[in-house]
């Protein structure tokens, strides 16, 4: 399973780039959260608040294992904009997958 | 609104007693002959009156719900319609009645009117011109719109804490003991500060000052919000505060433009202001946040809307669209450097900023009243019997520092017995979850 935290506004370019390798299935959710980039500072009324967390993307993949370094490459290829914010990737192993539909398992089920 | 005031007897005793005057002595003057109702000025007066209901439902009650965090957006909304309800039922129980009913005392207008007493389809109020007059009901419901927006706009000072029937009570006894007799003293021909001659067109005492110092007392008394100064209290939708910004600047053309009270060309300069100083006070807010901060807000511009609207009512009638534009940019930058630097600086909370555009913004603007009406810089002239500015503007200060210690007054002992019946604040983790959940048991996005 691939884990990515991309921004936002480069969703559509990286699921793009994804089914062209082959990939029939992600998961998105949006989320907010920190890493090298800090946030930004919002003045109302000369009122200042620090916003910590920055809204971000993220996606989970379930591959076969021989899909999983090309999903990262294009993930790495597509969300990049060479600027502070351009997320992270994680690669885990997945013990286990079933369709719900048919109970087919494993590689089957992806 | 109105140098008048006085309101004329009713038409048909006044016919009555007109007749029988000509037939004994041909010579009778003519200002014994009832006054004429003009259909013209009807239908502007009603499209006036709910142009100002519209200032307060649903225009102020959306920009002051846009600037609420999310959890607190009906508290508002709930307040607004139910002080407008309230104020409604109290004006013609008697509030009609002690701001105009008659009476000569220069404090109030007495009970004569109360429950409407004597009010008929014939009887009429007086307009600026001799001889012309309105349908007392109409009279009575333009001024309702103003009785019903001025407690509204003081829930900003404590909103997002407040306890709803607090609120309640509050407008009832602030309504009976500052807003009517204030009305009484400013607009009604026997009133104290009607008759130093200050100018206040279309409410910058009666209804600015009094309600930016009601909320000034009413943030202090009612202490800070939990998380005040930590927590992010964002305004929750900027959408919605332009909205009800904008609503608001198209009410008032009501609101000033029918403090005339006839569709005269005095209606219109009113109505040229109100779009000038506004487009004046938006650009300089906006002006001095890109200069000094580098970016020009949304909210800075709508707070310079409403600063720009607040200073040309007291003014509106009697300024030339020059000075309209001074008045509203300088008020404009008044406003600015109070909430953005001073408020912070003293430390209380007044939420929504009732007292740094209204108290402020109506004070700037009732004594720039006196300043723009000289007839050199573009002005009708003034009002004091002297005939110079510096009389003139006098004249303004006392009328506004009068209304700054009655309102002030009036709000501490308002909120005293209040606190002492039902207490002021909700719980505190009542203000943590939120007003709309926990005193109207709703939410107001299912999103």
């Amino acid at each position: 399973m691939i884990i990515a935290a991309i921004k936002p506004f480069k969703l559509e370019e990286v699921r793009e780039a994804l089914t062209t390798i082959g990939v029939r299935g992600m998961m998105v959710s949006e989320i907010k959260g920190f890493g090298a980039q800090s946030g930004h500072t919002e003045i109302y009324r000369g009122a200042e608040y620090a916003v910590n967390f920055v809204p971000k993307i993220r996606l989970e993949i379930v591959v076969a294992d021989e899909l999983a370094e090309p999903v990262v490459t294009a993930i790495r290829t597509t969300a990049r904009t060479d600027k502070i914010g351009d997320g992270k990737i994680f690669v885990l192993d997945v013990e286990h997958a079933v369709r719900v539909r048919t109970g087919e398992t494993d590689d089957d089920a992806l | 609104m109105k140098r008048l005031a006085k309101l004329s007897l009713s038409a048909g005793i006044a016919a009555l007693s007109a007749l029988p005057a000509w037939a004994q002595e041909a010579a009778a003057t003519v200002a014994e002959v009832a006054a004429v109702v003009e259909k013209g000025d009807v239908a502007w007066m009603m499209t006036a009156t709910t142009l100002v209901l519209f200032m307060t439902l649903p225009g102020l009650a959306l920009f002051y719900g846009g600037l609420v965090r999310s959890k607190n957006m009906l508290s508002v909304l709930m307040q607004c319609t139910m002080i407008a309800a309230v104020a409604m039922i109290l004006w013609v129980v008697y509030g009609y009645s002690m701001a105009f009913g008659g009476g000569t005392s220069p404090f109030w207008g007495g009970f004569a009117k109360a429950f409407l007493a004597g009010v008929s389809l014939d009887s009429t109020a007086a307009t600026f011109t001799d001889g012309v007059a309105l349908p007392e009901y109409l009279f009575i419901a333009f001024q309702m719109t103003f009785a019903v927006i001025t407690p509204a706009l003081i829930i900003g000072g404590f909103a997002e804490r407040i306890r709803f029937s607090a609120v309640l009570a509050f407008v009832v006894i602030w309504l009976t003991f500052s807003y009517f007799p204030v009305a009484h003293m400013v607009w009604d021909a026997s009133g104290l500060i009607y008759n130093w001659s200050a100018i206040d067109f279309a409410g910058g005492t009666v209804v600015h000052i009094n309600a930016g110092i009601a909320a000034l007392v009413a943030a202090i008394m009612t202490g800070k919000r939990v998380g005040y100064g930590r927590d992010n209290m964002a305004p929750h939708s900027m959408t919605l505060t332009m909205v009800g910004a904008a609503m608001l600047w198209v009410g008032w053309f009501g609101f000033n433009a029918g403090s005339n009270l006839e569709a005269t060309a005095g209606a219109t300069l009113a109505m040229m202001n109100t779009f000038l100083a506004t487009a004046a006070a938006i650009l300089a807010w906006s002006a001095i946040e890109a200069l000094t901060r580098g970016k020009a807000s949304m909210l800075g511009a709508a707070s310079g809307m409403v600063a720009g609207l607040v200073a040309i009512t007291p003014a509106c009638g009697t300024t030339g669209p020059m000075g309209a534009i001074v008045l509203g940019a300088v008020t404009s930058a008044g406003c600015y450097w109070f909430v953005t630097t001073v408020k912070h600086r003293l430390g209380y909370d007044d939420s929504l900023d009732v007292f740094g555009v209204h108290g402020v913004g109506g004070i700037i603007g009732a004594i720039g009243t006196g300043i723009l009406c000289a007839p050199a810089l573009g002005g009708t002239g003034f009002l004091v019997e002297a005939g110079t500015m510096g009389a003139q503007v006098m004249a303004q200060i006392m009328g506004v520092v009068v209304t700054i210690l009655w309102s002030g007054v009036v709000s501490v002992a308002a909120l005293l017995i209040v606190k002492s019946l039902f207490g002021l604040r909700v719980r505190e983790e009542e203000e943590r979850e939120g007003l709309d959940l926990t005193s109207h048991g709703e939410r107001a996005y299912n999103l």
